[in-house]
């Protein structure tokens, strides 16, 4: 479940946290990567962790709620949890000035 | 609430804490496969119950456990607790502890949209399996509720762990944070645990400490339902639990020398029961720690373990003291037979001392204790708090059949009030007790002992004068005149003047008898010289009734030959005459 955009050159390196197939996880997804595509297209590289497939990875990024959002660059790490419905939010999260379209 | 093991139709399983005291306060354990709420403010032992709790299960029970915590880091944890002699890394390494800390901070967190905690469920979930934990513990879990800004999900999430830990059959402690006022928890988590709830807390009573901890609820279990203090101990947590809702403690007859033989005799002639309590009370300096020093190196000549906990004096001390009354305690501390823990009295509070004879009790095992004294104890303490925590401490070192004296300082030992009154709250407590008195009189103050109570024992009622000299322990007879009772040296000089008075009244008697005795030699010769002359006389008299006779016969034969002769001749010239 990865999607790379088609240039190199990642700055924001992101990673997805759900928990199996359900609805609120699915929206994220379809939520962040409609949105890394309108503001991040050619930065950006998403990484989608399923718990219930590795739980051994919660630990690691003091995972607790998911849908969680883990910016692990650039750096400082930043976290942004729920389903990612609100665009201002999460740009306002991941720090990035949004592209006017 | 007789029976403190758990029974089967009490309808709940329950597991065990390990934690000394508290198993026996809820009667066999937490409730086994649901969570427990343990909650008090900061500072109150809450992630000690927890460890403990962990620990205990890992260790004693063969039941690994998952020990989640939302403040402090694993490493501190362990850290923390290693001081209480519990080794986490290697329990760790085990795999029979997971630590896991889950750490949320909130400016790092953005939130938008819908979300749940599964990854909470996850990683804990994750935790159980990885170790087939069957206990668990969240420390703390309220620290959620300052990172998430949604209290809403939170509470609804919370709500569902804790029907998850239930679903698990896990059994879980969950700390929280005591609220303000009447709520029991800050964020009223005590709304989802219901199964069982323990209130922690520490309190200060002139400026000393106590940590309480209180069995609030239960739910279908019979529990303790008061306060117990508890202490954080060298071993890990110990809650003094009462021992004394029954009295159920052996009565041995064995007799026990109190070390001082003429007080053993006042206690009818053999001294005081093996395990009953002995309280010695009396004034400043009528000698109360020497009877304690007696009494210890009496159950050290008879080979038995003795323990003091002197609360005035340090060990160095005492041991000289106990020197100048002729009593050696030195080689019995050098053949592990005494121990002496001296402590002052206010560097804890009166339980967390308590707590400690209970582990120094338990650790050396002895067949004899003495508190010297237990006033001290007591200090600024009413009466209302300090009986029954004496209670706890006697019944459990009845059950343990140990025989304990105690010492205590009376006040207000004058004209006014009897210094029984002083005692009347612990008395009631103790089997046997001897009161001390200063008596002063004729320029001297003198001690005297006598037997106020004394529980299944024929005792003697006499007052006894107590001598301490370098000789050691005396006890003499006090001199009891017609009107007054004389000690010290005007019992001396009164026995000398009973001797001097004796010795004249023997004199004379026996110059009486010599008197009497010689006015019957005289009587006796006097009756001797006059039955001589009875005899004499009597010698007479038939000497003169002889001659009388021999006269009379010689005078009739004259007469008679006289007569003879004359009548010769008449009869010649006149026939027939003259016959008589």
């Amino acid at each position: 479940m990865e999607s790379s955009p088609p240039n190199s050159g990642v700055e924001f390196e992101l990673r997805l946290y759900v928990a199996g197939h359900t609805p609120k996880s699915l929206s994220a997804l379809t939520n962040l990567q409609r949105i890394c595509e309108n503001h991040l297209a050619g930065q950006y590289r998403i990484e989608v962790i399923d718990l219930l497939k590795t739980p051994q990875l919660a630990a690691g990024d003091q995972i607790l709620a998911v849908p969680t959002l883990v910016r692990r660059l650039p750096e400082p790490i930043k976290k942004i949890i729920g389903d990612l419905s609100n665009e201002e939010r999460v740009l306002v999260g991941l720090d990035v000035q949004p592209v006017r379209v | 609430m007789t029976d403190v093991t758990p029974r089967a139709e009490s309808g709940i399983r329950k597991t065990p804490t390990g934690i000394s005291g508290l198993d026996e306060i809820t009667l066999g354990g937490l409730p086994s496969g649901r969570p427990t709420l343990v909650c008090g403010a900061a500072g109150c032992g809450k992630t000690m119950v927890a460890t403990e709790f962990i620990v205990r299960g890992a260790t004693q029970f063969d039941e690994p456990g998952v020990f989640m915590m939302f403040e402090e880091k694993a490493s501190d944890l362990t850290v923390n607790v290693r001081s209480l002699g519990f080794d986490l890394d290697r329990l760790v390494a085990e795999k029979k502890v997971v630590l896991d800390h889950v750490h949320i901070e909130r400016s790092e967190i953005e939130e938008t949209g819908e979300y749940d905690l599964e990854g909470l469920f996850v990683r804990l979930g994750y935790a159980v399996d990885s170790i087939g934990a069957k206990r668990v513990v969240l420390d703390t879990v309220e620290a959620l509720f300052a990172g998430l800004p949604n209290h809403a999900v939170l509470r609804a999430e919370l709500r569902r762990l804790f029907a998850w830990l239930r679903d698990r059959g896990l059994t879980a402690i969950i700390t929280g944070e005591r609220g303000d006022g009447s709520a029991i928890t800050r964020y009223g988590l005590e709304e989802y645990v219901a199964d069982c709830v323990i209130l922690l807390d520490q309190r200060i009573h002139e400026q000393l400490s106590t940590r309480r901890l209180r069995v609030l609820k239960y739910r279908g279990s019979p529990h303790g339902t008061n306060e117990y203090p508890f202490l954080i101990g060298p071993q890990g947590l110990s809650v003094l639990p009462i021992t004394s809702l029954r009295l159920d403690h052996g009565a041995p007859v064995e007799r026990l020398s109190t070390g001082i033989a003429r007080l053993d005799e006042l206690l009818g002639g053999a001294g005081v029961y093996r395990g009953s309590s002995l309280l010695v009370s009396g004034s400043p300096g009528t000698g109360k720690s020497s009877i304690a020093a007696a009494f210890m190196e009496a159950a050290c000549k008879r080979g038995e373990r003795a323990l003091l906990f002197a609360y005035e004096e340090s060990p160095a001390q005492i041991l000289r003291n106990m020197r100048s009354v002729g009593v050696d305690l030195q080689p019995w501390i050098g053949q592990g037979l005494l121990q002496i823990h001296a402590s002052r009295p206010t560097l804890h509070g009166l339980e967390q001392h308590l707590v400690l004879m209970h582990e120094a009790v338990r650790g050396f095992g002895p067949a004899v204790v003495a508190v010297d004294p237990i006033s001290n104890l007591s200090l600024d303490r009413g009466e209302l708090e300090v009986k029954p925590m004496l209670m706890r401490l006697i019944d459990f070192l009845k059950q343990q059949q140990i025989t304990t004296l105690f010492t205590s300082l009376t006040i207000g030992n004058d004209a006014t009030s009897s210094p029984e009154d002083s005692q009347v709250g612990v008395s009631s407590l103790m089997d046997t007790w001897l009161l001390l008195r200063n008596v002063e009189f004729n320029g001297e103050r003198n001690r005297t002992i006598y037997v106020l109570k004394s529980r299944g024992t024929a005792h003697s009622n006499q007052v006894r004068e107590f001598v301490l000299s370098d000789r050691g322990i005396e006890l003499v007879d006090v001199y009891l005149g017609s009107d007054r009772v004389l000690t010290g040296t005007a019992r001396v000089s009164q026995e000398n003047q009973e001797r001097a008075a004796a010795a004249l009244r023997a004199q004379d008697h026996e110059r009486r008898l010599r008197q009497v005795a010689g006015r019957r030699r005289a009587l006796e010769a006097q009756i001797a010289a006059l039955q001589a002359e009875i005899a004499f006389e009597a010698d007479e008299v038939t000497e003169a009734t002889a001659l009388e006779t021999a006269q009379a016969e010689a005078t009739a034969k004259s007469a008679e030959q006289m007569a003879a002769r004359r009548g010769a001749q008449r009869s010649a010239s006149r026939k027939g005459e003259g016959r008589p």
